[in-house]
């Protein structure tokens, strides 16, 4: 459900996010962690990232980073998505 | 491998939720109980024992959306407690709904009197109804493809059975003026993503799925109110086909005229077409190379034993299990103790319906210290059966490929 005002008054839906804690997750230095940081955690936990390693390559890491701008619609810039799709490939990629 | 920390906290997980016996007759699975060994590296790396609020602890596969596997030693019992019932998420914002202002709108250009019915309404106005189902992850066990593929990577646990009370959706949507013209039931839930262009999970099933007797609106789970995890106050439940039809927190039901365009059917949680030997379609949904995944296909589980375990030479030792399929009913459990060379039936036990897990046993005498490999396959009443090759799809769907499991005697 998208929320809108109206639903939430109606509702009285409680809008906060209720979480077990979540660890900050330390992904490998690298160029472009920062980036990976700044956008993907918008959305998910990082720990993402690792349970889907180390399997993928590039041309299946630029798909991933694709479909979460096109299909999910994360606000991320093409400069941003080159910058994460590079450090990705090669700290979580296919050894 | 997972950390020194991690393997602390897993031990800490299992003391808890079984009392300690556990690791005293299966030393060696401490590293099991998070995943089996074919799970990505990095899965297993960074899958800890963890407790939702209202949950014993479960394998954390992520956290945020909370994505949460139960244990495989849970489903020695034929229905899965509440509060070991694995947690799925596809959105981040997951709002806590008070039962007292929940209501759910039945709506959509098909339906002649749409509805608003509040929790008091839905246990007062319409029949009660309870069945027995198993709810799986359309991804449970996407984890073990070979070779990967992305996604949740998960183990054999997302999946539960439970007995679901609520209302026949049916009996709702008659009461609203269901017109001939209805093609699909569409659901939304309260969950929502995080940015404004991230497409909200709604979902849609065909007409006559949700005319079945058995889909429902339940609001009970168990005996005890559903979990906020699993979907308080209220959700769809969809016996048969797997759980991402059953919508959590379900906030409005629409019948309408024409297939439902949203993301999470068009685009997600498709398989191809004719590779699964499957009877229920969503036809009004399909293209020429994939259709919505619907029924689940036949599986069993293994639920005593884990690889590498001694089991006692010289005594009777019963391996058991539970088998399950999309609602043609368990004919037969057959067991193999030579690799796959001789297959014998396994013992069925009690029957709770043909949506529900059924448990069975097998027993193996054990001469001889060495070692065998156990093999468990069942098969349905529709004359399916388990497969013993994956059959590849690139979402990585419908794992019900043969078990094998290698055990030491000793």
């Amino acid at each position: 459900m998208k929320a809108s005002l109206p639903l939430v008054v109606s509702m009285t839906l409680a809008v906060t996010i209720v979480y077990a804690a979540e660890q900050r997750v330390a992904l490998k230095d690298g160029p472009g962690r920062d980036k990976v940081e700044a956008n993907c955690a918008s959305c998910h936990s990082l720990d993402y990232i690792q349970g889907n390693s180390p399997f993928m390559n590039r041309g299946v890491w630029d798909a991933e980073v694709t479909k979460m701008i096109k299909a999910y619609g994360a606000p991320i810039s093409d400069a941003d998505a080159k910058e994460i799709a590079d450090y990705l490939a090669k700290n979580y990629g296919q050894p | 491998m997972p950390s020194r920390r991690d393997l602390l906290k897993a031990t800490g997980g299992l003391v808890l939720a079984t009392g300690g016996s556990w690791l005293a007759s299966h030393a060696h699975g401490a590293d099991a109980v998070l995943g089996p060994a074919e799970l990505p590296e990095g899965m297993l790396s960074s899958s800890i024992l963890e407790a939702l609020p209202g949950k014993v602890p479960l394998i954390k596969k992520t956290w945020r959306p909370p994505n949460y596997e139960t244990p495989v030693s849970y489903f020695n019992e034929t229905f899965t407690p509440n509060d070991a019932f694995f947690v799925r998420y596809h959105l981040s914002n997951i709002p806590e709904v008070a039962a007292s202002s929940w209501q759910v709108k039945v709506g959509g250009e098909a339906i002649a009197t749409p509805l608003e019915i509040n929790l008091e309404s839905l246990k007062r106005d319409y029949e009660q109804v309870e069945v027995a189902a198993v709810c799986q992850c359309s991804g449970n066990r996407r984890g073990m493809f070979v070779p990967h593929v992305p996604g949740v990577e998960w183990g054999p646990g997302a999946i539960g059975n439970a007995r679901w009370k609520g209302v026949r959706l049916k009996d709702v949507l008659t009461k609203a003026g269901i017109r001939k013209d209805a093609l699909e039931i569409s659901f939304d839930g309260a969950d929502s993503g995080i940015f404004p262009n991230t497409p909200d999970f709604q979902k849609s099933i065909p007409v006559w799925k949700a005319m079945d007797e058995n889909t429902l609106i339940a609001y009970s789970m168990n005996g005890a109110p559903l979990p906020h995890w699993n979907g308080f106050p209220a959700r769809i439940v969809v016996p048969g086909w797997t759980a991402t039809y059953w919508m959590k927190h379900v906030t409005s039901i629409n019948a309408i005229s024409k297939p439902f365009d949203n993301f999470w059917v068009k685009s997600a949680y498709r398989i191809p077409r004719g590779k699964f030997p499957l009877i229920d379609r969503f036809i009004s949904q399909e293209t020429d190379v994939n259709t919505p995944i619907t029924e689940m296909v036949v599986n069993s589980l293994m639920t005593n034993i884990t690889p590498g375990q001694t089991i006692p030479a010289g005594r009777r030792f019963d391996v058991k299990g539970i088998a399950w399929d999309g609602g043609y009913g368990i004919a037969a459990v057959e067991v193999s103790i030579d690799g796959g060379q001789s297959w014998r039936n396994a013992t069925l036990g009690q029957d709770y319906g043909r949506f529900s897990f059924r448990s069975w046993s097998y027993p193996i005498n054990a001469g001889e210290r060495g070692a065998l490999t156990v093999m468990a396959k069942a098969s349905n009443r529709a004359g399916a059966t388990q497969t013993f090759e994956l059959i590849a799809n690139p979402a990585g769907y419908h794992h019900n490929v043969v078990q094998r499991v290698a055990l030491a005697i000793g």
